[in-house]
């Protein structure tokens, strides 16, 4: 087969423009280095604009006892210990600096009272630590990346889909690509690749994420090499829209919680007051009147029970719906309307302060939530596994292969906290993009594996050929593993239903094999759908293999077969490998050690 | 359950033609939902571009029943079902295909207009003050997600073309947020007069009333930009002082 293929040559070549992948390319690019960057969408439309909470830095501004020891702490905790405390360590001493940067691009956060950048309270965080711009953080912060990112010298190509990655020998040399518009392939040769492409959302039905999250860089990175760990921990964000069924996932920012939002079942109970965890018992309001006063900044209340950590908030939010005391489209109530009680201002307080979320309700719901309470309820949101990284570089097992951003493993272990994703982007695209650069100079170029390349053409041609009759629509495949892993590997699991999502991945392999598409190449989405299929099928074949074995809850993990948390898998991260024979492996890797110092913030703030 | 029709626009570049696809409607769908039906049930090389579903990023831009708007916020229940609605890709731009129409011109616009430049900081510790009141204004600006249905529906890019002499209302926020920003000390005003033509805004207000966000586009960006352009350029006792000041 003659290719006629379209070739690019960067230093360092970035895949992904969130956060991560922005960051990423601005610093490799200011080390001189010639950078491409490669995204799925626009610029400026990649998930990280959909954030809506904060971005997590112990600033210390609105409250001066924080610092990095206590955002580490808080971090660890939240994570149940299986982070790796170096990326803790590091993300938490170097998110302000990320963040002052920021506003030294242009960002505009919102101010304290003498004129500094504000802080929110967050599910997790011990004080005020979320800097913010309203419920639009993520948009503040995509849109200074990438306006500060125009005029640092990156080779940008939009709408370029990244098929697989290249070696030479165990280096990667670059990727294989095609355009959307024109269904073209091309080849981007590079000394180092930054994998920046953010989740895996897409594997369930019901979730916050966009078409992009299918788990591109989990999949190309497995297939080249590399390590995925923890891929067990999904978080399921508590709160998602749940009415009308076509917003159903939609996110409700934890905000609106940390603004003094209240959950109810439908007998009017704050349920939340009934379950609240031990080792969060001494951080946790126990009336609902220090709760509140918490929202408002008061420094000696405690946090509402509404603030505990996410995987704990969803559980209780799927037990109250499971008992039958949920709302009438089975979730539960979000009531902000009630701070009318306290704040004669509240209507215009509400919109000030949430004002996406009084729009995505008013507009999608018809609801006003300045008067009447939400109805939410649990959806998948977050990845907290990946690729497996090195704290300080974070390059994975194959050398010149980078991934930082949601796409890596590590940071949260087994649940993060809500506003540590933004930071995570920022201190690690930075450390990535830094650390590509520098492994990028001391390479020569590699060559390009021309037969990789023609057998990955091929494959991707071929749902063309394939006959119309008997063959699989991408749509309906796709669809059925949705539905079959939000029914079998979600929010509560048991040994015997992840048994049959493994025997049903393999069902959908077949029928992904035979996936058949109309049309021509040139932007054809029945044909994107059916090439994501595969790193979709990978990343869910990680999940409910990782999710069997720990046979522990923990985390974002839970399991009604094991219900409480078990010592022996306190000490090893889950990590899922290809096979010589080109199988799925897992393998127990134990726990990166703490230092000294680690161990001694940790015991210090228990 | 009921259905409804949708015409949708298919083609590319070198034309094409509405086409009717009937479709089942439930409650609270939006229009990218049904667009979404679609692809699935009968055109699945349909051709649209989405990515939040909640208004978020500005990527659905189209024309629904003649109207430029997002897909994924515009509710079926807003518009008559009893004859088919329209979609059409947006029209100032050229077409790629189906819904998909080609709207780099805007990223290649955006890169001409003088970066952020802020002043030294203010605190030992390299940070600045700044008071919420003079954040809210630019706040406003940045609320953008640069969805483009301004620039669609500004008569001098949409009918006239002016695409070489005049940046658009998308850009003239983008302008002013940068102009306003307390922070920032580059000089635009000679740029928005000349490189962005300012002058060729004649305040129709149209980009206003379609903006997704709610940015009072012409107001208070673009009649302000025009203010200062007025007092720098053309106020005669300005220009005495200036021509003093050399
Ligand atoms: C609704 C919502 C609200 C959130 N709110 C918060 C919050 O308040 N605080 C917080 O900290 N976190 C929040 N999060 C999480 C956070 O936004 C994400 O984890 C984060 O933005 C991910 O950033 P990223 O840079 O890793 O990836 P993304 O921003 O998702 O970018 C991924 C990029 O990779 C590209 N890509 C993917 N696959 C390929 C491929 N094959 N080829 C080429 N390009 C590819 C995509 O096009 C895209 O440009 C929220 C998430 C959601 C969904
Ligand atoms: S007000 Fe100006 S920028 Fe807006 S649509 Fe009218 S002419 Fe265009
Ligand atoms: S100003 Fe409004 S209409 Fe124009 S691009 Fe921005 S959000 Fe869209
Ligand atoms: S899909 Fe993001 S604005 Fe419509």
């Amino acid at each position: 087969m003659s290719l006629d293929l379209q070739t690019f040559e960067h230093d360092v070549l970035v895949i992904g423009a969130g956060g991560a992948g922005l960051r990423a390319a601005i610093e490799a690019a200011s080390t001189g280095v010639r950078v491409g960057l490669l995204c799925k969408s626009l610029l400026g439309k990649a998930h990280t604009v959909m954030a809506e909470g904060g971005v997590a830095a112990s600033l210390a501004n609105v409250d001066d006892r924080d610092n990095w020891r206590v955002h580490f702490s808080d971090t660890m905790r939240g994570g149940q210990y299986l982070n790796n405390p170096r990326m803790a360590e590091l993300h938490a001493q170097e998110a302000p600096a990320r963040v002052r940067e920021l506003e030294a691009w242009g960002a505009l956060f919102d101010r304290t009272h003498d004129g500094r950048i504000l802080q929110r309270n967050f599910g997790g965080h011990r004080y005020p630590r979320l800097a913010h711009v309203g419920d639009r953080t993520g948009l503040e912060m995509i849109r200074t990346l990438q306006d500060h990112g125009i005029h640092a010298g990156i080779d940008v190509h939009m709408e370029c889909t990244v098929l697989e990655l290249l070696k030479d020998g165990e280096r990667v040399t670059g990727v294989l690509a095609y355009d959307r518009e024109h269904g073209r392939f091309r080849v981007h040769r590079a000394r180092a690749i930054v994998l920046a492409t953010g989740g895996i959302g897409r594997a369930y039905k019901i979730t916050s994420n966009s078409w992009e999250y299918t788990g591109d860089g989990q999949g190309l990175a497995y297939r080249a090499g590399a390590d995925l760990m923890d891929m067990e921990f999904v978080q399921f964000h508590p709160t998602g829209m749940v009415w009308p069924p076509s917003v159903r996932g939609i996110l409700v920012t934890e905000g609106v919680r940390g603004e003094g939002g209240v959950l109810k079942n439908k007998e009017g109970r704050r349920f939340m007051f009934d379950d609240i965890p031990d080792n969060y018992k001494n951080q946790t309001a126990d009336n609902e009147e220090e709760g509140w006063r918490y929202t408002q900044g008061d420094k000696e209340a405690r946090r509402p029970p509404e603030l505990l950590t996410r995987d704990h908030v969803a559980r209780c939010i799927n037990r109250e719906v499971k008992a039958g005391r949920g709302s009438p489209h089975g979730g539960v109530f979000l009531d902000i309307a009630w701070i009318k009680e306290k704040l004669p201002n509240s209507v215009e307080h509400i919109k000030k302060k949430l004002p996406s979320m009084y729009h995505q309700f008013h507009q999608l719901a018809g609801l006003d939530i300045t008067t009447t309470p939400m109805e939410v309820g649990p959806t998948t949101h977050y990845m907290m596994g990946g690729i497996r990284v090195e704290a300080d570089t974070q390059m994975s097992r194959v050398p010149g292969l980078f991934a930082a951003g949601e796409c890596a493993a590590g940071l949260h272990g087994a649940n993060r906290l809500g506003g540590n994703s933004l930071s995570d982007l920022l201190v690690f695209g930075k450390r990535a993009g830094e650390h590509a650069a520098k492994f990028a100079k001391q390479q020569k170029g590699g060559s390009i594996d021309e037969a990789h390349v023609e057998t990955s053409v091929k494959r991707a041609l071929e749902p063309f050929e394939r006959p119309t009759s008997g063959g699989e629509n991408p749509y309906a495949v796709q669809h059925d593993l949705q539905e079959m892993m939000q029914d079998l590997v979600g929010i509560v699991r048991t040994e015997e239903e992840m048994r049959k999502a493994l025997e049903g991945l393999a069902k959908l392999e077949d029928r992904a094999r035979r996936v058949h598409v109309d049309g021509n190449r040139e932007f054809n989405p029945g044909w994107h759908t059916a090439l994501d299929l595969e790193n979709l099928l990978t990343v869910s074949r990680a999940i409910a293999m990782s999710a069997i074995e720990r046979k522990e809850s923990r985390g974002a993990h839970f399991r009604e077969d094991f219900q409480a948390k078990s010592d022996a898998f306190s000490k090893f991260n889950h990590v899922v490998r290809r096979g010589s024979d080109g199988s799925m492996q897992l393998a127990r890797e134990p726990l990166p050690p703490q230092s000294d110092e680690h161990k001694q913030i940790i015991a210090e703030m228990k | 359950m009921t259905n409804a029709t949708f015409r949708i626009w298919r083609g590319d570049a070198k034309g094409g033609e509405a086409r009717d696809y009937v479709t089942d409607v439930t409650e609270g769908m939006v229009v990218l939902d049904a667009v979404h039906q679609i692809q699935a049930e009968s055109a699945p090389d349909l051709a649209a571009r989405w990515n939040c579903k909640a208004g978020k990023c500005g990527s659905c831009s189209a024309e629904i029943n003649g109207a430029p708007r997002l897909m994924c916020m515009t509710r079926l229940e807003e518009l008559p079902l009893d004859e088919p609605v329209t979609i059409q890709p947006m029209k100032a731009f050229p077409s790629i295909r189906d819904l998909v129409s080609d709207v780099s011109w805007n990223f290649a616009v955006k890169k001409r207009i003088k970066k952020f430049t802020p002043r030294p900081p203010d605190a030992a510790d390299g940070t600045w003050r700044m008071a919420q009141v003079d954040v809210d204004r630019v706040q406003e600006f940045r609320k953008c997600i640069e969805c483009f249905l301004c620039q669609d529906v500004c008569h001098v890019l949409r009918e006239h073309s002016k695409h070489d002499e005049f940046i658009g209302p998308r850009f003239l926020v983008y302008a002013a947020a940068l102009e306003m920003h307390p922070l920032d000390v580059a000089d635009r005003l000679g740029d928005l007069k000349d490189d962005m033509g300012i002058g060729y805004c004649n305040i129709t207000k149209c980009c206003t009333k379609v903006c997704p966000e709610n940015i009072t586009i012409t107001d208070n960006a673009i009649i302000p930009l025009k203010e200062r352009v007025v007092d720098r350029f053309y106020d005669p006792v300005h220009a005495l002082v200036r021509l003093f000041k050399r």
